[in-house]
C-alpha cells in the first residue's frame, strides 16, 4: 500500500501525472461515442418502464400456503415481466405485473391458477394504474429545472459562469449515460432507479465541485506568474486530488457494488438490481466526468478568456526563451515560485526539469507530453 | 514555527477540541436516548420494506352523475389523496387506481391508519351556507308527546333512510325556480322567511321545550310544495341516525336549499340552510391554529382573491340579520361543522371553530387545503399486505451491504492505517446520529424508510467519508510539505473545511429544492438526503476535526509511526529544498 502512498506523494509533487487536460481530445470523443451509444439505445429499445410508472395488472388470489418468493417465480415466469407480490391480510396473494393488455392478463392468469394450483376463477384480475403517476413525475421534472438554474447560478457565483457551465454539461453526461445503460441492459425503471438517479444527481455535482475548489485554488492569481498556461494549472489540480477522487470514488462504489453483484447478482435479489445498477453506473460515471470532462472543457473555456490567451502567449514565449538560452530548469522556476509560494500544492523544484519528467512518463504513453513542457508545441 | 500559529488563528478552535468534542458527545447520547425514551428503537420502515395497510376505495356513482367516474376525475382524486395521505411528504404511502372505480391506498405499516382512513375517504365538499332554520337534531326529544304531528315524527323515528332517499326527487324538482332566489337578499329573505314559518310549528309542536328556533308565525300556509316538502322532512330528520345523516350529504345540491346535521358540544342539531355562498375551491389555503382568546385549536382559512369577495358580500348581508339566520353554516360532506354568527362584515379569511383537538384540527386544513375530492368513495377493504420485497431480498441486500462496507472498512485500513480509525469512529457517529434521528422522526412526522432510502444512506457513507478523506489528504499534503502533525492538521482544516462546505452546499441545494417542489416518494428521498449532507457537516465539523486535533497529539500518531498513516517517509515528505523559504525548516530533523 505504500506504493500507493508513494503515487499519492509523487501525484502531489508533480513527478506523476496524467495529462487530463492535454488528453482531453480522447476522452471527449470517447464520451460522445457513449454518450451517442446511450442516447440510441435509449432511441431503439427504449426503457422498460415499472408498474409503479406504467400501471399493470394484479391477481388476487384466495388464501394459499404458496409463499411469496415462489408466487413471485412463478409470476415472472408466465407473464414475462417483474412481479410485485404481498400477502394480504386473508392469506391471499396480490400479485402486480407490468404493464399486460387484457389478452396477456388473461393468459398470465391462466398459467398462474395452473402454477400456483388455484381454479382460475378464484383469481381476480383486474388492471390497475400507476402509483407513480404522472403527477409526481411532472413534479419531479419541474424539481429537476428548478435546481438546475439554482445550482448554476450558485456554481456561477461561488466559482464562475464556465465552471457553472462545465459542471452542468458533466452532469447531463452522468445522467444520460446512466439512462442509456438502463436502456441497453433493460432492467426495468422503478421508481428506486428514479430516486438512485436523482442521487447521481447531486453526487455528480459534489464530485465535480470538489475538483473545482482545487482548481479554483490551483488557479488564484494565475495571470501574475509567467510559468504556467492555465490548461496545465487545471491538469496540476486534477492531479493533486486524484489521490482524493480515487479513494471517494472507491469507498461510493464498494457498497453500491457490494449490493449490485453480490446482493443482486449472486444472491438474487432483484429488486435491489434496480437502484443499485443506476447507482453503480452514475457514481462511476460522476467521478470520471469530473476529472476527464468537467475540468478540461472548464480549461477549454477559460483559454479563450483574453487575459488567459495573452498569458499563455507569454508563457510560452519565456519558454521559447529559456530553451534559447538552454537553461530550462532554474529559470523556471524563479518565475514560478516567486509569486505562488503561499500555495503547498506548488511543485517543488527540481522535480520540474526535464529529466526525471521523462523517465516517469515512460510508461505513461503520453504522460511526457503532458508535463507542461511538450504542451508548447500544441496550438 | 511560524505556521502553526497561522494554522491557529484560521480555526480558531483547536484549542478547545475537547469541549467540542463532549458537546457532539452529548447531543449524540441526547438523540439516542430521546429515541429510548419515546420506545422507538427503529426506524419506521417502508411499505415496500415492512408492508402495511391497502385500503380499497371504491368510487360512488351519484345518481345523476353517471358519468362522473371517469379517468379523469379518478385521476384528480388519486392525485389528492396521494397529497392528503402524504402531508409532509415522507409518509411512503402509495395511490393507485384499480380497475376503472377502485383507488387502492397503500400505508405503511405503523402509520395510525384510523387516522388515515379518514384522511383519505374525506371528500371534503365544503359550502358556506346561510342558516335558514335551526332545530334539535334527535327526534326522540319529541317522541313523548306524539299528538301533534304523527305523519312526520313516526317517519322520522321509524325509518328515517326512506324519508331521506325521498328527498333527491323532492328537493331536485324545484331547483330550477328556487335555486336562484335565496341567493339574492331581497328575495331571500321571504323564502327563509316561509321556510322558518313553515318548518318550525312541526317540531315545536312536538317536542315540547326545544326553543331554538321560536316560531313567528306558526299558521302560515305552506308557499309552494318544495319548501313544504323540505320542511317535512326537517321535521323528521333525525339527525342522531347515521344513515339518515349519510344520505342527506348525499343528496345536497350547493345551489338549492338542504337540510343538514350538526354535533355541536355532543348534542346534534339540525339545520335548513340556503344555497352554497362561498365554496371549497373559494379557499387558498387552511391551517390549524389555536384561537388565542378561547385556547381552542381553530382551522383557519384563507380565501382566494374572488372567494373573499363573495365572502365579504354574504357576510355583510348575513349580520344585518336576526339570529339564528345571521348564522353561517360551515358544512363539510353534508355535515355542518360549525355555524358561527355573523356580528360584521367579513373578509380574507375564515375560522372553522368546534371541538377540535391539534390533531383533527390538522387533519382537516390538510385535508382543505388540497381541495375536494371531485368523486365520493366507499370504503371497500381495509387488509394488511406484506413487504413487496420479499424478507429474503432485504436480507441478501443487507448482507450484500454488510461485505460492502465491511470493504470499506478494509480499504480505508490499508489506505490510511491509524486514520481509518478516525474515519471509522466518525462513519459510526453519522451512522448512530442518522438512525437515531430516523428512527425519531418515525413518529415525528410519519418518516418512514423505504429501499431506496436505504440504499441513499449507502451512497451518504460516501459523501461523509469524502469529507474525512479531503481533510486527511489535505493533512498530508501539509506534512508532504514538511510540517509535523500538529500545525499540519491545524493548517489544513481551513482549506479542507472551504472544500467540504462548497460540495455539501451543492447537495443540500438539490435536497432542498427538490423537498419543496416535489411530492410523493421524491420528496421522500429529498429528505434523506437532506438529513444525511446536515449530518455530514455536523459531524466533520463538531467530531472528526476536534478528534484530529486530540489524536495529533498523541504519541502514536504525531510520531508518525508507521501504522499511523501519517509516516512523512511513507507519504515522501521531502525535506525542504534549497531554496526554503518554507517554514517548515525546522522540522526537517524529525524526518531525516
Amino acid at each position: 500500500m505504500s506504493r500507493l502512498g508513494d503515487l499519492g506523494a509523487r501525484l502531489y509533487r508533480g513527478e506523476v501525472g496524467y495529462d487530463f487536460v492535454g488528453k482531453r481530445k480522447f476522452w471527449y470523443a470517447l464520451s460522445i461515442l457513449i454518450t451517442i451509444l446511450a442516447i440510441a439505445g435509449l432511441a431503439v429499445r427504449g426503457l422498460n418502464m415499472g408498474i409503479e410508472f406504467k400501471g399493470g395488472a394484479v391477481f388476487n388470489t384466495p388464501k394459499t400456503s404458496i409463499s411469496v418468493s415462489e408466487a413471485q417465480e412463478h409470476a415472472e415466469a408466465a407473464s414475462g415481466h417483474d412481479a410485485i407480490v404481498q400477502k394480504l391480510g386473508n392469506g391471499g396473494l396480490r400479485i402486480q405485473v407490468t404493464e399486460l393488455n387484457t389478452a396477456q392478463a388473461d393468459k398470465t392468469q391462466t398459467q398462474l391458477a395452473e402454477d400456483l394450483n388455484i381454479p382460475k376463477e378464484k383469481i381476480n384480475a383486474d388492471l390497475v394504474g400507476p402509483s407513480w403517476g404522472e403527477q409526481i413525475a411532472n413534479k419531479a421534472w419541474t424539481g429537476l429545472g428548478i435546481f438546475m438554474i439554482l445550482v448554476v447560478i450558485y456554481l456561477a457565483i461561488a466559482f464562475e459562469w464556465r465552471m457553472a457551465v462545465a459542471a452542468l454539461i458533466a452532469l447531463i453526461h452522468d445522467l444520460t449515460i446512466t439512462v442509456g445503460v438502463y436502456a441497453l441492459v433493460g432492467f426495468e425503471v422503478t421508481p428506486g432507479t428514479v430516486i438512485g438517479l436523482l442521487t447521481i444527481l447531486g453526487y455528480s455535482l459534489y464530485d465535480t465541485v470538489v475538483v473545482f475548489d482545487s482548481l479554483k485554488e490551483g488557479s488564484k492569481d494565475i495571470t501574475k506568474q509567467t510559468r504556467h498556461t492555465f490548461s496545465e494549472v487545471a491538469n496540476r489540480s486534477i492531479n493533486s486530488t486524484l489521490v482524493r477522487s480515487i479513494n471517494t470514488t472507491v469507498v461510493a462504489l464498494l457498497p453500491v457494488a457490494g449490493l449490485l453483484f453480490i446482493g443482486g447478482g449472486f444472491l438474487g435479489a432483484g429488486m435491489l438490481n434496480d437502484i443499485s445498477l443506476s447507482l453503480f453506473v452514475g457514481l462511476a460515471a460522476g467521478a470520471y466526468s469530473s476529472i476527464f470532462i468537467a475540468t478540461p472543457l472548464v480549461a477549454d473555456l477559460k483559454e479563450r478568456e483574453p487575459s488567459i490567451k495573452a498569458l499563455r502567449k507569454r508563457v510560452l514565449a519565456k519558454r521559447a526563451a529559456a530553451a534559447a538560452k538552454g537553461e530550462p530548469a532554474e529559470s523556471d522556476q524563479e518565475a514560478y515560485d516567486e509569486p505562488r509560494d503561499a500555495e503547498p500544492d506548488d511543485g517543488e523544484g527540481p522535480v520540474h526539469a526535464a529529466p526525471p519528467a521523462a523517465v516517469v512518463a515512460g510508461p505513461r504513453s503520453h504522460g511526457g507530453r503532458g508535463r507542461g513542457r511538450a504542451s508548447g508545441k500544441r496550438r | 514555527m511560524a505556521a502553526p500559529q497561522k494554522g491557529r488563528r484560521q480555526t480558531g478552535a483547536p484549542g478547545k477540541p475537547g469541549r467540542t468534542l463532549i458537546l457532539f458527545l452529548i447531543a449524540m447520547i441526547a438523540l439516542v436516548g430521546g429515541m429510548f425514551g419515546a420506545g422507538e428503537l427503529t426506524p419506521r420502515l417502508g411499505i415496500d420494506l415492512a408492508g402495511g395497510t391497502t385500503i380499497t376505495l371504491k368510487a360512488k356513482s351519484s345518481p345523476g352523475q353517471a358519468n362522473a367516474v371517469n379517468e379523469t376525475n379518478m385521476n384528480t382524486a388519486v392525485g389528492i389523496i396521494e397529497r392528503r395521505v402524504n402531508g409532509l411528504g415522507v409518509q411512503e404511502a402509495e395511490v393507485q387506481t384499480q380497475g376503472s372505480d377502485n383507488i387502492i391506498v397503500n400505508i405503511p405499516k405503523g402509520t395510525n391508519s384510523q387516522q388515515a382512513r379518514e384522511q383519505v375517504g374525506t371528500t371534503a365538499q365544503l359550502y358556506f351556507r346561510p342558516v335558514l332554520t335551526l332545530g334539535p337534531g334527535d327526534p326522540a326529544a319529541q317522541q313523548p308527546p306524539p299528538d301533534a304531528n304523527p305523519t312526520p315524527s313516526a317517519g322520522s323515528s321509524e325509518s328515517p333512510s326512506p324519508s331521506g332517499s325521498d328527498k333527491p326527487k323532492e328537493t331536485a324538482s324545484p331547483s330550477g325556480d328556487n335555486a336562484p332566489s335565496p341567493s339574492e337578499t331581497t328575495q331571500g329573505r321571504p323564502l327563509t322567511e316561509d321556510l322558518k314559518a313553515d318548518a318550525t310549528p312541526t317540531p315545536s309542536g312536538s317536542a315540547s321545550g326545544k326553543p331554538s328556533a321560536p316560531p313567528s308565525e306558526p299558521a302560515t300556509p305552506p308557499a309552494d310544495p318544495a319548501t313544504e316538502k323540505l320542511q317535512a322532512d326537517f321535521a323528521a330528520l333525525d339527525c342522531t341516525n347515521e344513515k339518515a345523516r349519510g344520505v342527506l350529504g348525499d343528496n345536497a345540491k350547493p345551489d338549492q336549499p338542504t337540510l343538514a346535521c350538526g354535533e355541536n358540544d355532543g348534542v346534534w342539531e339540525k339545520y335548513i340552510l340556503g344555497p352554497a355562498e362561498v365554496g371549497g375551491k373559494d379557499v387558498d389555503d387552511a391551517n390549524a391554529t389555536i384561537n388565542q382568546q378561547t385556547g381552542q385549536w381553530i382551522v383557519q382559512m384563507d380565501f382566494t382573491g374572488g372567494g373573499s369577495k363573495k365572502f365579504q358580500a354574504i357576510t355583510s348581508k348575513l349580520s344585518q340579520q336576526q339570529p339564528p339566520q345571521n348564522q353561517f353554516a360551515i358544512v363539510l360532506d353534508g355535515e355542518v361543522v360549525s355555524a358561527p354568527s355573523v356580528r360584521q362584515t367579513l373578509s380574507a379569511n375564515a375560522e372553522i371553530s368546534g371541538n377540535f383537538t391539534q390533531e383533527s384540527a390538522q387533519d382537516l386544513g390538510n385535508i382543505l387545503s388540497y381541495g375536494a375530492l371531485p368523486l365520493t368513495f366507499q370504503e371497500e377493504t381495509v387488509t394488511t399486505v406484506t413487504a413487496a420485497l420479499g424478507g429474503e431480498q432485504l436480507h441478501a441486500g443487507l448482507i450484500a451491504g454488510a461485505i460492502g462496507l465491511a470493504l470499506v472498512i478494509i480499504y480505508l485500513v490499508l489506505y490510511y492505517r491509524g486514520l481509518a480509525l478516525i474515519a471509522i469512529v466518525s462513519l459510526l457517529a453519522s451512522a448512530v446520529m442518522t438512525y437515531a434521528i430516523m428512527t425519531l422522526l418515525g413518529p415525528g412526522i410519519g418518516f418512514a424508510l423505504n429501499l431506496p432510502a436505504v440504499c441513499g444512506a449507502i451512497v451518504a457513507i460516501g459523501i461523509t467519508a469524502d469529507s474525512f478523506i479531503v481533510y486527511f489528504e489535505r493533512i498530508r499534503d501539509e506534512i508532504r510539505e514538511g510540517r509535523t502533525l500538529r500545525p499540519a492538521v491545524e493548517r489544513a482544516w481551513p482549506r479542507a473545511r472551504r472544500t467540504i462546505l462548497v460540495s455539501d452546499f451543492v447537495s443540500f441545494l438539490a435536497a432542498a429544492v427538490l423537498f419543496t417542489v416535489t411530492v410523493g416518494k421524491v420528496q421522500g428521498f429529498a429528505f434523506t438526503l437532506g438529513l444525511t449532507t446536515v449530518l455530514d457537516v455536523v459531524v466533520v465539523f463538531f467530531f472528526t476535526k476536534p478528534i484530529m486535533t486530540l489524536v495529533a497529539r498523541t504519541k502514536f500518531f504525531s510520531s508518525g509511526g508507521s501504522w499511523s498513516g501519517l509516516d512523512p517517509k511513507r507519504l515522501g515528505a521531502k525535506p525542504p529544498l534549497r531554496r526554503t523559504r518554507r517554514l517548515s525548516a525546522p522540522t526537517d530533523p524529525k524526518e531525516a
